[in-house]
């Protein structure tokens, strides 16, 4: 018995599929070019609570 | 919400444009459109990638909560005329899909939009679609006939949440916008249950029109009206206002009072000898209504970016 190349299941939801995974690259893309956009704005700052070991400019004075 | 799509039989797989018409494309160019110009009326740019990203996550929180709507509502869907061919009573989609496709497109978008944007418009996201599943759909849709005043509430959010994308605050005007699509909404729906007759009477939902009678429908759209013609024209001497919205208002609200007059002049008899020509007529001048005065305002706000604001 020979393995079909491609199940019959598969061709039928192909447009659905297609559909779907152009919008997770787009929501992936997305996602890359707001980061971008907001950590490159001029008013991004690391939250205080965050800023420890990042680097002595950012390190706002934690206590640990 | 009853198991009508249970038993229905599948003949085709769903394919990608069903699941898009879950989220109801058309109410969610209302609020993509309203939102934008909620957001550039605010006295905060917005960079260009956050505004546009915050829309579109504001759309999908929109149209989740349509899906949700079409998983609850599939029973009365499948009796009115203008609802039969929606994915989940045509037999496109299960209304199981649809539940789950609206809870989890309604997690996506309030979590992007509070990172997008911030918490504040997150929060009202989430709130605008609890609103809309919950005290409408699921409970005041089916036992008031004022469900068309209530509802109007969620559609009426959008500006309110595209202003605080852009300034993370709330403030008077934007409460002006949903104001104005809040009582926008009863006349436009009233008409329409007027000239749809049967669809509200078949599915059983409380429509001021079954409930009330069509005399006292015609009564409470010239009431509406008179009210968001004040308040319309009243928004012209607000900071989002000025001489291009007035203009607007004062031109569409005369057209719209007119309209609301001959609704309430008429009865049964004579709406039904032209085909309701006046009541389709009146919802017809809705659209362009509501458009309009969003268009004016975004004028305003633009003339205003360039220090012609017609007030200041």
């Amino acid at each position: 018995m020979s393995l079909r190349p491609e199940h019959e299941l598969h061709s039928r939801r192909k447009s659905l599929n297609i559909g779907v995974g152009i919008l997770l690259g787009a929501f992936v893309l997305l996602v890359m070019v707001l980061t971008f956009t907001k950590i490159t704005s001029t008013d991004f700052r690391i939250p205080a609570s965050q800023a420890n070991g990042v680097g002595e400019q950012q390190n706002t004075g934690g206590t640990d | 919400m009853t198991d009508v799509t249970n038993a229905q039989s599948f003949d085709a797989d769903p394919q990608f444009g069903d699941y898009y018409a879950l989220l109801k494309p058309r109410v969610m160019q209302l609020v993509v459109f309203t939102a934008l110009v909620g957001m550039l009326a605010a006295p905060v740019s917005v960079n260009p990638v956050v505004g546009f990203a915050s829309i579109l996550f504001l759309a999908i929180g929109a149209g989740a909560s349509g899906a949700l709507n079409m998983w609850w509502d599939a029973d009365i869907d499948a009796v009115m005329k203008r609802t039969v061919n929606r994915p989940v009573p045509a037999g496109k989609v299960t209304a199981q899909s649809a539940l789950y496709l609206g809870a989890a497109l309604s997690g996506l978008s309030v979590m992007m939009l509070s990172l997008s944007a911030n918490l504040l418009a997150g929060f009202m996201l989430a709130f605008t679609i609890f609103f809309y599943v919950v005290p409408y759909t699921m409970w005041l849709k089916r036992s008031t006939p004022q469900n068309i005043v209530i509802g109007g509430a969620a559609g009426a959010f959008p500006p309110v949440i595209g202003w605080t994308i852009a300034t993370g605050t709330l403030a008077f005007e934007p409460w002006l916008m949903f104001a104005l699509i809040f009582m926008w909404t009863p006349p436009h729906f009233w008409a329409l249950a007027l000239f749809m007759r049967n669809d509200y009477d078949d599915a059983k939902v409380p429509m001021l029109t079954v409930t009330h009678g069509r005399r006292a429908t015609r009564n409470h759209i010239l009431g509406y009206t008179i009210v968001l013609a004040v308040l319309a024209v009243g928004t012209a001497f607000s900071a989002i206002g000025g001489w291009v919205y007035l203009v607007t208002a004062l031109v569409l609200n005369g057209l719209f009072l007119k309209g609301a007059f001959e609704i309430w002049r008429r009865d049964e008899d004579m709406s039904e000898a032209d085909n309701f020509a006046t009541e389709r007529k009146f919802f017809r001048l809705s659209l362009w209504y509501l458009f309009a005065h969003f268009v004016a305002i975004l004028v305003e706000a633009a003339l205003s970016s360039f220090g012609m604001g017609a007030w200041g």
